[in-house]
């Protein structure tokens, strides 16, 4: 299998990659790690005429201290976020789950960028931004925008992006000593994507719920944030009762395609008891 | 389409070639280059039958362009016995049987190599888990674990003669 024709172009520069992509409008696609859009090319599912790797662009690779935040620039691969002594520091949910990511060989080519702006509902970081409350730095002709993660994704390979912009950075504040966090990923075997999984990151006040987020992977067009899975923790001492309530929560708004995983129902009760545990794990977490 | 002219090191020694770019770098190596040691088993990024070694990284040479390896430093199979004389991974490979047909074993043999450089003593989880990205159809994996544990055994006690 060989993709279609197209002339390559490998920019050494942001602006000349955000250039290109002005100039070639929507005959233009981005190449990051290409473990996901190289495929789709293969199976003719894309067809760009130009392709603009961004691979040579040492800028955008990276991951960098910000104080109370922590910047990722989108290039960075899945192992570099493992091997970042910073990501664990301050923000583990996200090499915690990166762990869970395909396999070694796809890892040192996927990147993060790429992983977030390819709007499959079955990618793990989608969830995992959302959770973590992360803003997305993307720049385009017009300049620089940017966008919380919730809210990013409107529909399967649909996101808030314009076809003429680049993700840059990816900006996450730091977790505090009272976070909890925890992802959760049912998978078939390693390598595979979630058949449901759910992210988890919360803030204790002693014992009481003072913050949290919970969202969900590859149970609906898009990774789906659980509101009011939220809403029943948020303010409450979270006990098993109320653990349970946020998983019938969250497997209320779950809306799974059915494939080779699993049915609607059974994909429904995976995405709850991932639900149960990670509540669970990032409590305890939490208190330290 | 135009081509490109592209160079990068392969097993050491430096090679220039004409591509076009939508040329996957796994048919280039094996089509152009004649190294036919990297295998192409599923072409959708899942098998890892085409490991390649890419600037140190363990990459599926299915996955990535030609003209996207210009100036690297590559290293296949081929590359793996330069003197004749068999790595201590392919030793691993025969001395324990972890190979029946043959068709993933360049493919793990590029990656225990990796492997081994990253994490010397890995245990037989680390080991399950770093090759997790290759795949087996015949032998059930147990005697693959068993080879690279052999490899890795091999590379420790050749480096306490070396000292
Ligand atoms: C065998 C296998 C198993 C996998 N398992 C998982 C898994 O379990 N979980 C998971 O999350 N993923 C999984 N993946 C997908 C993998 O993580 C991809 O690497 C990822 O989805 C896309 O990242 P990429 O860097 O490869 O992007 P590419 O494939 O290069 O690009 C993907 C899309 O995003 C766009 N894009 C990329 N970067 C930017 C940017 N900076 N700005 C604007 N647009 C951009 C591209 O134009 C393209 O449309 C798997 C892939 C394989 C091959
Ligand atoms: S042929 Fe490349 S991963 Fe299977
Ligand atoms: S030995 Fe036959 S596929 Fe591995």
């Amino acid at each position: 299998m060989i993709p279609g024709k197209f002339e390559y172009h490998a920019p050494e520069t942001l602006a000349d990659a955000v250039a290109l992509l002005g100039q070639y409008g929507e005959d233009g696609k981005v190449l990051a790690g290409g473990h996901s859009l190289l495929p789709m090319m293969k199976l003719r599912f894309a067809e760009p005429a130009h392709l603009i790797d961004l691979n040579r662009i040492k800028d955008l690779r990276g991951v960098r201290d910000g104080g109370n935040k922590v910047l990722i620039g989108a290039m960075t691969v899945e192992n570099d976020l493992i091997a970042a002594d910073l990501l664990w520091a301050k923000c583990p949910l996200v090499p915690e789950a990166a762990k869970q990511i395909a396999d070694p060989q796809v890892r040192n080519r996927g990147t993060i960028g790429g992983d977030v702006c390819h709007g499959d509902p079955g990618n793990d970081h989608p969830a995992i931004m959302i959770a973590v409350d992360a803003t997305f730095v993307v720049v385009g002709p017009e300049g620089e925008r940017k966008l919380p993660a919730n809210g990013f994704y409107l529909g399967t390979y649909w996101t808030q992006l314009e076809e003429s912009e680049v993700l840059t950075e990816i900006q996450i504040p730091a977790f505090n000593d009272n976070t909890g966090w925890a992802y959760h990923k049912l998978k078939r075997k390693t390598g595979d994507w979630a058949t449901a999984a759910s992210a988890v990151v919360l803030e204790l006040d002693g014992d009481v719920c003072s913050r949290v987020n919970i969202a969900l992977t590859n149970v609906g067009p898009t990774a789906l944030k659980a509101e009011e899975a939220e809403a029943v923790l948020a303010g409450q001492v979270v006990d098993e009762n109320l653990i349970e309530q946020a998983a019938q929560k969250a497997m209320a708004i779950c809306d799974p395609a059915e494939d080779l995983r699993g049915d609607v129902e059974y994909k429904t009760h995976m995405a709850g008891e991932m639900t149960r545990r990670a509540i669970r794990q990032a409590v305890q977490r939490a208190r330290g | 389409m135009k081509k490109t002219h592209i160079t990068f090191t392969l097993n050491g020694q430096p090679v220039e070639v004409l591509v076009e770019p939508r040329e996957l770098l796994v048919h280039v190596l094996r089509e152009q280059l004649g190294q036919t040691g990297s295998h192409i088993g599923c072409e959708t990024s899942h098998c890892g039958a085409c490991t390649v070694d890419l600037d140190g990284r363990s990459l599926k040479a299915c996955t990535l362009l030609a003209v996207q390896a210009d100036g690297s430093d590559l290293l296949t199979v081929e590359g793996l016995a330069p003197g004749g004389e068999l790595h201590a991974v392919q030793e691993g490979f025969v001395q324990e049987h972890g190979l029946q047909c043959g068709y993933c074993t360049p493919g793990m043999l590029i990656r225990a190599y990796r492997l081994l450089q990253e994490n010397p003593n890995p245990t037989e989880a680390e080991i399950r888990e770093g090759m997790s990205g290759n795949l087996c159809r015949c032998t059930g994996y147990q005697n693959i674990i068993k080879a690279v544990q052999y490899a890795a055994k091999k590379l420790a006690e050749g480096e306490v003669e070396a000292a």
